[in-house]
């Protein structure tokens, strides 16, 4: 055994990588709930992938046999109903371990120096995430799937000067059609995945370059024993992997609950509208996207049209998903945890969080008038977040943040 | 419990335990994934039972139809070459098809047929799966000469198999032609993919 | 841990219960199914019934029969001679034999499939529409619905509604609609089940992989761990 690892380590650094980034890898002994996320959605990641490369095998990407073959795994595939709902459920799932992840970096201020490169990396991630998402719901081809496909695709056509050719360019036809659903689909399975897995790799490399942040934003590595190990830190494995594991168990319960039990969620997950073939000719009463993209379709709805072009919501729409980026410089506050943050950042944090919320709730409903008009008070709420962070993280006391962390 | 010794025991079965629960998970999450190889149910239904009307088929004469997407051989045989077929035993791997899993078992005998003149015969060589030539021509100079009392030769790797679908001793085809289950739902309409009700 | 583990089944119940809210839009005012899919008899009797009256314009064609026989504790031989019209193959979809041509013809419009009716209108829906038919003499058909405005189809089961009395009439529709639910997910029958399976497994292993965290962490808590090597 001991010769075998020999072997291994003068031709690869097996040993190193081990005691680098698992067994003496240090980490706050502190975390809460909030830092399950992490690992859990690496392991949404990976079961995505795995239930993916099944799918695919079975998988027509064709406008004339998508929709049956959907169908077809669902029926006629051994067990491919489950693989199916494994899959779609996953893309939930991914998004609600994803939100919660942000939040946590909101909450306890992660984003901040030196950990600006692990968020943005983040939020590229994020935004690849919604790509993806995006263009695997269109692979099923029912009717959500084609009238979505062309509304978010046809923001496209909303571009100043060259938005018609860029529309035609994108789907490869004057509609929706073949080519928009195989050119998706090659994005879907092979462009897109590649890609996400290459950055939660630079995630992770730049996160354990600087280390974890944690609920007291305290930095361990300020307070080291005479060994040069952080005094507030304990080794990741196996304090942290046998602490994920737990939580992994307790996702996959209430992820299992939602496969066997509701894997529709009454229309949450898998719309009714999208158990209909695309049909061309007859759009769907009422079109929303799947909910965890419905909070910038609300931004997108919210902003009126300018000399009668679209395009000004859609730069919104972009826009608020792009100044999440920023987030680190608009940051003044000297202190990174909610727990011990000023009042003012406090209130408008909690206001932004209310405002993504009901900005998601009102992406799922029908435009009316008082929906349009929440819509707008919220869309402003949200930016005025960013816009307003410089200014009310640098007002208000902060509490004294301790030399160490607090819990023991 | 202020200060207490690790329970190294406890730890270890602990770590085992979780360790053993936890593959049998990964073990009944594999399941699925493996089984969805298995073929679906539209390859079942169109790997259904084939039904072959012979009544125009002539002695000599061979028509291939596929069942499970495989060529399977329908030929009628005259008295002289079932006689033959005996003669032949000499020269086969495997005379009396003694290999079990190459035909049910009612048609073990030396003709591997229920009834001597009708074959059916799956056209897949048992070498690597090419699909022999039908050579019925008795003395056929590239395959023997007069030796040669007709049979199949597979263009890919030279084996050769009698009217029986026998293998013959030598060449690169361990086994004889596979027979599949089949049975008369009358004189002379055949069923191929169904054994005969016993 | 015990207080996050209440908070999330707790938020988990609460997102159900709201889920389950009805999520069938429409303003028609839909009556409840009450539909039970693991009453065989009940699917039995839906999957006849729909054969002999709707099978002839409709087509359920992502089903097979051998599939609706093994799952609904059919014989293939009884499939064959109680649900098969036409000298299918046992593991042929079914297919209405109306052609689409002719199906313009006689109803302006090629009737539906139903394979995925249930998924996409919901149970209610079904139940309702069922029952919705009424007597209009301006539709080619002399009935409208009210539950689809002039919908192009006959009232198939008004000599059923007429033989049977109102229970047994509203039974059969709950069997049809039943059936149709069973065809719109088959899966639906072992999922279940399943579940219940699959969390008690996963149970078993939070125990323990929970003991095990909690062991380990003894370390920490007694700061412990340096002392490992």
């Amino acid at each position: 055994m001991d010769n075998n690892k020999n072997w291994i380590d003068q031709r690869f650094p097996l040993t190193k990588v081990w005691n680098e980034h698992l067994a003496e890898y240090y980490t706050p002994r502190n975390f809460n709930f909030w830092y399950f996320f992490g690992s859990l959605a690496i392991l949404v990641l990976v079961m995505q992938i795995v239930t993916g490369i099944f799918l695919t095998m079975h998988f027509k990407p064709d406008a004339a046999n998508a929709f049956a073959s959907v169908e077809y795994i669902m029926r006629d595939v051994d067990w491919g109903w489950l693989i199916r709902y494994l899959h779609s459920t996953g893309a939930s799932a991914f998004f609600v371990v994803i939100y919660l992840h942000m939040y946590r970096g909101l909450l306890y201020g992660s984003y901040k120096a030196p950990r600006e490169l692990i968020w943005i990396l983040g939020m590229v991630l994020y935004i690849a995430l919604m790509a993806e998402a995006f263009m695997g719901y269109v692979l099923p081809w029912g009717q959500m799937s084609y009238w979505g496909a062309q509304v978010i695709i046809s923001l496209f056509g909303s571009v100043p000067v060259i938005g018609p050719d860029l529309l035609i360019w994108i789907l490869g036809d004057y509609a929706v059609g073949d080519p928009a659903l195989n050119r998706f689909f090659s994005l879907h399975v092979i462009a897109l995945p590649l890609i996400l897995v290459i950055l939660v790799f630079l995630h992770i490399v730049a996160l354990h370059t600087v280390g974890s942040n944690n609920p007291d934003g305290v930095e361990i590595k300020k307070n080291k024993d005479a060994n040069g190990i952080p005094k507030d830190g304990i080794p990741f494995h196996p304090y942290y992997s046998v602490k994920d594991i737990v939580g992994v168990v307790v996702f996959l319960m209430i992820f299992s609950a939602i496969v066997f039990f509701s894997p529709a969620m009454n229309g949450y997950f898998l719309e009714h509208a999208n158990f209909v073939e695309a049909n061309p000719l007859k759009t769907p009463d009422h079109i929303a996207p799947l909910w965890y993209l419905t909070p910038f379709y609300s931004v997108l709805r919210a902003i009126p049209p300018l000399f009668g072009s679209q395009f000004p919501g859609v730069v919104g729409m972009f826009a608020a998903l792009l100044i999440l980026i920023a987030l680190p410089w608009l940051d003044r506050s000297k202190v990174k945890s909610i727990r011990y943050r000023s009042m003012p950042y406090k209130i408008a944090l909690a206001i932004f969080v209310v405002s993504f919320i009901i900005l998601g709730y009102l992406g799922m409903q029908p435009v009316t008038p008082v929906n349009a008009f929440l819509a707008r008070v919220f869309t402003i709420a949200y930016f005025g977040f960013f816009i307003l962070m410089p200014w009310f993280t640098s007002i208000g006391k902060t509490k004294p943040v301790p030399e160490r962390t607090t819990e023991h | 419990m202020s200060e207490q010794e690790i329970d190294l025991k406890k730890r270890r079965f602990l770590t085992g335990a979780t360790s053993v629960v936890g593959a049998v998970g990964v073990g009944f999450v594999a399941w699925p994934f493996v089984s969805s190889w298995m073929p679906s149910a539209r390859a079942k239904a169109a790997g259904a039972p084939v039904d072959v009307d012979i009544t125009k088929l002539e002695t000599g004469q061979l028509v291939r139809v596929l069942w499970r997407k495989k060529p399977v051989w329908i030929f009628k045989r005259d008295n002289t070459t079932v006689t033959n077929l005996s003669t032949l035993n000499g020269e086969l791997t495997d005379p009396n098809s003694d290999e079990t899993s190459q035909q049910p078992e009612y048609t073990k005998n030396i003709h591997r047929s229920i009834n001597p003149d009708v074959a059916v015969i799956v056209g897949v060589c048992t070498h690597l799966g090419c699909s022999p030539t039908y050579r019925p021509e008795i003395g056929a100079a590239d395959l023997g000469g007069d030796s040669w009392k007709g049979g199949f030769y597979c263009p890919c790797h030279g084996s050769k198999f009698d009217l029986a679908g026998r293998v013959y001793a030598g060449v690169p085809a361990p086994t004889n032609l596979v027979i599949p289950p089949y049975h008369f739902v009358t004189d002379s309409l055949i069923r191929i993919g169904i054994d005969p009700k016993a | 841990m015990k207080k996050i583990l209440n908070t999330t089944l707790a938020a988990l119940a609460a997102m159900t219960i709201s889920f389950n809210a009805s999520a069938s839009a429409g303003s028609v005012h839909l009556d409840s199914a009450n539909t039970d899919i693991s009453d065989q008899g009940s699917l039995q009797n839906g999957a006849k019934l729909f054969m002999n009256y709707c099978s002839g314009c409709h087509s359920i064609s992502f089903m097979r029969y051998n599939r609706i026989g093994k799952d609904l504790n059919i014989s293939d031989a009884d499939v064959e001679k109680n649900l098969m019209f036409n000298g299918e193959k046992i593991g042929d979809n079914v297919v209405s034999s109306l052609s689409d041509a002719g199906a313009v013809n006689w109803f302006g419009t090629t009737p539906p499939d139903l394979s995925l009716v249930s998924r996409s209108k919901g149970v209610d829906w079904i139940y309702t529409y069922l029952h919705g038919f009424y007597k209009d003499e301006s539709r080619i058909f002399g009935v409208n619905n009210h539950v689809l405005e002039n919908a192009s189809m006959p009232d198939v089961l008004w000599k059923l509604k007429q033989e049977r009395s109102t229970e047994e009439f509203d039974q059969d529709v709950r069997d049809i609609t039943n059936f149709l639910d069973y065809v719109g997910e088959p899966a639906k029958l072992v999922r279940v089940d399943l579940g219940y399976k699959v969390l008690g497994f996963l149970f078993i292993l939070f125990v323990l992989s929970y003991l095990l965290k909690k062991e380990y962490w003894k370390d920490v808590k007694y700061g412990k761990w340096r002392a490992k090597d």
